[in-house]
């Protein structure tokens, strides 16, 4: 058998921590081979390697039974090897196609020929049905255009073999369903796969093998036909996984969480949450849900503060916030775990430990008289790293920087969960984290709500939204179009409802098109 | 190599690539470069190596006088720049700072313990307040506090001019009346064991300013929220912190820092307050000196002190026929070579790696 790719016995260290221990994949020609692991398991460095962002400490690299010495991505790109990362890197006022040829623009004369790259970008968009439009501007198009730009540079520099780090845990289930279709059409045109996913959905639906990681060593890799979710999840985390959320029928209380109204703009300048009503009790998980850019980030932006409203209101426990700072929502007992993990969440260049303390630094036990105490800080942390299993190779002194995609994400997580806020906001709490973490967020979020705390759970996974909350609204257009009980309802259902095809109220329900015509 | 390793290797590598430039320079133009390093090591400690003359200790009062007001427009540019802001404010803030110091140092009658902390504090809060305005002005209306600080720099000029001028009542046009014996850091206990150098009691305040640059930064809350605000911004927003008030607060203490090296100037090196012609450079020192000592309070410091002493051997320089300039290029080409720590650390990645794999082979 022939492979196109081999990394032979790769070992790799980071301070405090082997993150790659003795690993060998071997990658068959035009496949698609999925990268499964705990967050941490040593994933993105092990692709990093292959696309020459790291150098191994030990181990060998083959490229079509070759052996090569990436030293640089510039090497990877020469021997056909392209990478879409976790957080694309392209240039926001820039074009499509512009983003597309930099670093090897073609030249007629002295100038860039931009009319034959806009050309050539064009036809393979056509030929691996993407549909961008090279002209349009990146910060004007959605984060799912934004990969296949990311896409289409790979081919553009016509890679063989793409590597794609978590793809999906920006896009929405029918952006991951085009993607999936993506994938296939470019094995058909010869091309290999390597995947890195937390969903084991995607790997049995797409891919032919799977490697599966765990701290740093190989635990095997089998073909995915013959094995199933339930059994990767195990080989993965090393102990039986439950999929579904144990949780008691909710009792809801009082009002915590009420908005009246509410009309905020969007960045563009036009109103993005329209005249929008809802409520959140005490006890409960109220799940919003619908596709991405129908005014979610507006209406979180608004409760947390982050962005003025235009008019409506915001009470919190019957005290009006519409107008307060962000800090007199946060003493009020409102919570946020922000969707922008590295916008909003961390801050990258402190230490873990620091990051921890964002919201408390000045109060006791971590400050004392303007004074830091250092003590009771690596106390808190060793505490959140041990509850949430946050790994990373310094502990506490582990500059976030350095701390793999997933275990940032945690560490949000554990930071927020941790503060038990009485009006909780959990935008996407799961993003990037593998099953068993999932696993112990979502009880940590029923936890929450069983201590009378009122959730107000944002996310685009339907599973998610199914799982743990107990009362689903559904918004379209920056309006409310139904709330449904999460007992009762269906994926099928909430499609229609987040595409606006059905509205429901109080009960009554109608095809939005039935009304019309009516 | 660890970040703490590369923290004090890569500026270390800077130097002695500043240094190689120099002498090469000093080469092509026909000279020996012995004769560089013979000044040098003069401006540091007196040491007469052509002559065989032992160490002289007025020379090091001399390079630590020169290296003081650097120091601390370094910590005014580095403070300024944990909170996310490029501050050039320091050359204004100083000047601002000298003509406080000289006011109070003019104005105020009263015994030295009492005076001398008085005309310290009047630069501190001469330099802090001009240090708050373009920080109002980048957290009220976000003006660039680039524009802003360069502007403030050509007014504190003038501003300081004219208050010398026309209130103080300049008698030739370029100084004061000498202030009172009161306002002075003189010290002639120190000019005594420095051999009638004119070190005085400035590198105290120095000292305490350095301590305290740190401390802030490091140890106390308000520095935790000024780094967190300059690492970022919407992180420290979204956590509640009052990003703006964070501003002004970094930009006043970044003046009070330049200030306080106004008033230094004013009453230690000089005794009178002056007529400033143009920039003397203090602001740009400053800069140069926070680059390479990595924005830390330790490496200014001792960034400070190269820079000072380079200061110090440019007439020495001049002197053995060496073109004074030189100085400034070793200077220019250190700063250089720290703006290229990247590439440095790139080359020197590849050389550990190549030692790696052979060691491994030994063992095999
Ligand atoms: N640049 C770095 N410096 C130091 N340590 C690092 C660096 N990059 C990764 N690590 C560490 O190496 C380990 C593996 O990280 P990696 O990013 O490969 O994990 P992963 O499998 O991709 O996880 P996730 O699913 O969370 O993305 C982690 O413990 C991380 O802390
Ligand atoms: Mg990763």
């Amino acid at each position: 058998m022939s492979y196109i790719v081999e990394m032979l016995h790769i070992t790799k260290d980071f301070p405090g921590i082997r993150a790659n221990d003795d690993i060998t994949l071997q990658i068959e020609e035009r496949s698609i081979h999925a990268l499964l692991g705990e967050n941490g398991a040593g994933k993105s460095t092990l692709m990093s390697i292959l696309f020459g962002l790291y150098q191994p400490d030990s181990g060998s690299i083959r490229v079509r039974g070759k052996e090569v010495k990436i030293s640089d991505p510039n090497v990877a790109t020469s021997l056909g090897i392209g990478m879409v990362h976790q957080h694309f890197k392209l240039v926001h006022n820039f074009t499509v196609t512009e983003n597309i040829i930099l670093g090897m623009e073609p030249r007629k004369g002295p100038v860039i020929d931009i009319r034959a790259a806009e050309q050539k970008v064009e036809d393979l968009s056509k030929l691996y049905g993407l549909a961008v439009d090279p002209r349009a501007k990146i910060e004007d198009i959605s984060v799912s255009m934004q990969q296949r730009v990311e896409i289409l540079k790979m081919l553009y520099r016509d890679a063989e073999i793409l590597i794609f780090d978590e793809p999906t845990a920006v896009l929405t289930p029918q952006e991951i369903h085009e993607l999936m279709q993506i994938m296939r059409r470019l094995v058909e045109e010869g091309k290999t796969i390597l995947l890195i996913t937390h969903k084991l959905k995607e790997i049995k639906e797409v891919a032919d093998t799977c490697t599966v990681l765990r701290r740093g060593k190989l635990v095997s890799t089998v073909p995915v036909a013959d094995t199933d979710e339930q059994r990767m999840a195990e080989m993965m985390v090393g102990r039986q996984v439950s999929f579904h959320v144990d949780k008691g029928p909710a009792k809801p209380g009082d009002e915590l969480l009420r908005i009246e109204q509410l009309n905020v703009k969007n960045v563009k300048g036009v109103l993005g949450v329209k005249n929008l009503s809802l409520s959140v009790r005490a006890g409960e998980v109220l799940g919003l849900c619908g596709i991405d850019g129908n005014g979610q980030a507006e209406l979180v932006y608004a409760i947390t503060g982050l962005t003025k409203v235009e008019s409506g209101k915001i009470f919190l426990k019957d005290k009006e916030i519409t107008n307060l700072s962000i800090k007199e929502r946060i003493d009020l007992g409102l919570g946020h775990i922000p969707e922008d993990r590295q916008k909003y969440g961390l801050v990258l260049d402190f230490t873990l430990g620091e990051n921890f303390i964002i919201h408390n630094y000045y109060e006791r036990p971590f400050a004392s008289r303007g004074i830091l105490r250092r003590k009771a800080i690596l106390e808190n942390a060793q505490r959140l790293i041990r509850e949430f299993d946050v790994r990373s190779g310094q502990g506490a002194m582990t500059p976030a920087r350095a701390m793999s995609g997933g275990n940032q994400q945690k560490a949000i997580v554990a930071r927020e969960i941790d503060r038990s806020p009485e009006v909780f906001v959990v935008v996407q709490p799961t993003r990037g984290l593998d099953v068993g973490a999932i696993e112990y967020i979502h009880r940590r979020i029923i936890e929450e709500r069983d201590k009378n705390k009122a959730i107000l759970l944002v996310s685009l996974e339907l599973d998610e939204i199914m799982d743990v909350s107990d009362r689903i609204a559904v918004i379209y257009n920056g309006e409310i179009v139904g709330i449904v009980d999460a007992a009762s309802t269906n994926e099928n259902e909430l499609g229609l409802m987040m595409s606006g095809a059905l509205r429901k109220s109080g009960g009554a329900s109608r095809l939005v098109h039935e009304a019309a015509r009516a | 190599m660890t970040a703490r390793k590369e923290k004090i290797v890569l500026p270390l590598i800077a130097v002695l690539l500043g240094f190689v430039l120099g002498s090469l320079i000093v080469i092509l133009t026909g000279r020996s470069p012995l004769s560089m390093f013979a000044a040098i090591v003069k401006g540091f400690s007196g040491i007469d190596i052509v002559n065989g003359q032992p160490i002289n200790t007025r020379y090091i009062g001399e390079f630590i006088i020169q290296a003081m007001p650097i120091i601390l427009t370094g910590l005014s540019f580095a403070f300024a720049s944990r909170t996310g802001l490029f501050s050039i404010g320091a050359e204004g803030q100083l000047m601002i700072g000298s003509i406080s110091a000289t006011a109070v140092a003019l104005l105020v009658d009263a015994p030295r313990a009492v005076h001398l902390p008085l005309v310290l504090i009047a630069g501190i809060l001469g330099g802090a307040l001009w240090g708050a305005i373009p920080g109002f002005l980048k957290a009220r209306y976000n003006v660039h506090e680039v524009v802003v600080t360069i502007m403030m720099n050509y007014i504190a000029l003038h501003f300081n001019n004219f208050v010398i001028l026309h209130i103080f009542g300049s008698v030739d046009r370029v100084k004061t009346a000498p202030f009172p014996m009161s306002a002075l850091l003189k010290s002639p206990f120190l000019e005594n064991i420095t051999r009638q150098s004119r070190l005085n009691w400035g590198f105290i305040p120095v000292i305490v300013a350095v301590v305290l640059f740190s401390f802030i930064i490091n140890k106390t809350t308000f520095g935790y929220s000024l780094r967190a605000v300059g690492y970022n911004k919407d992180a420290a927003r979204y956590a509640g912190m009052k990003v703006s008030r964070n501003i002004i607060a970094s930009m006043a203490i970044a003046g009070a820092f330049a200030g306080l090296a106004g008033a230094v100037i004013t009453v230690g090196t000089f005794n009178f307050g002056r007529v400033i012609q143009a920039a003397e450079g203090y602001g740009f020192d400053g800069i140069a000196v926070a680059l390479v000592g990595g924005n830390e309070a330790t490496g200014i410091l001792l960034a400070g002190l190269l820079f000072g002493g380079l200061k110090a051997a440019q007439p020495l320089m001049q002197s053995q026929g060496i073109p004074r300039e030189i100085a400034g290029i070793i200077q220019a080409s250190i700063v250089l070579f720290v703006a290229m720590k990247f590439g440095i650390k790139m080359v020197l990645d590849k050389f550990e790696r190549r030692q790696a794999p052979s060691t491994e082979g030994d063992r095999v």
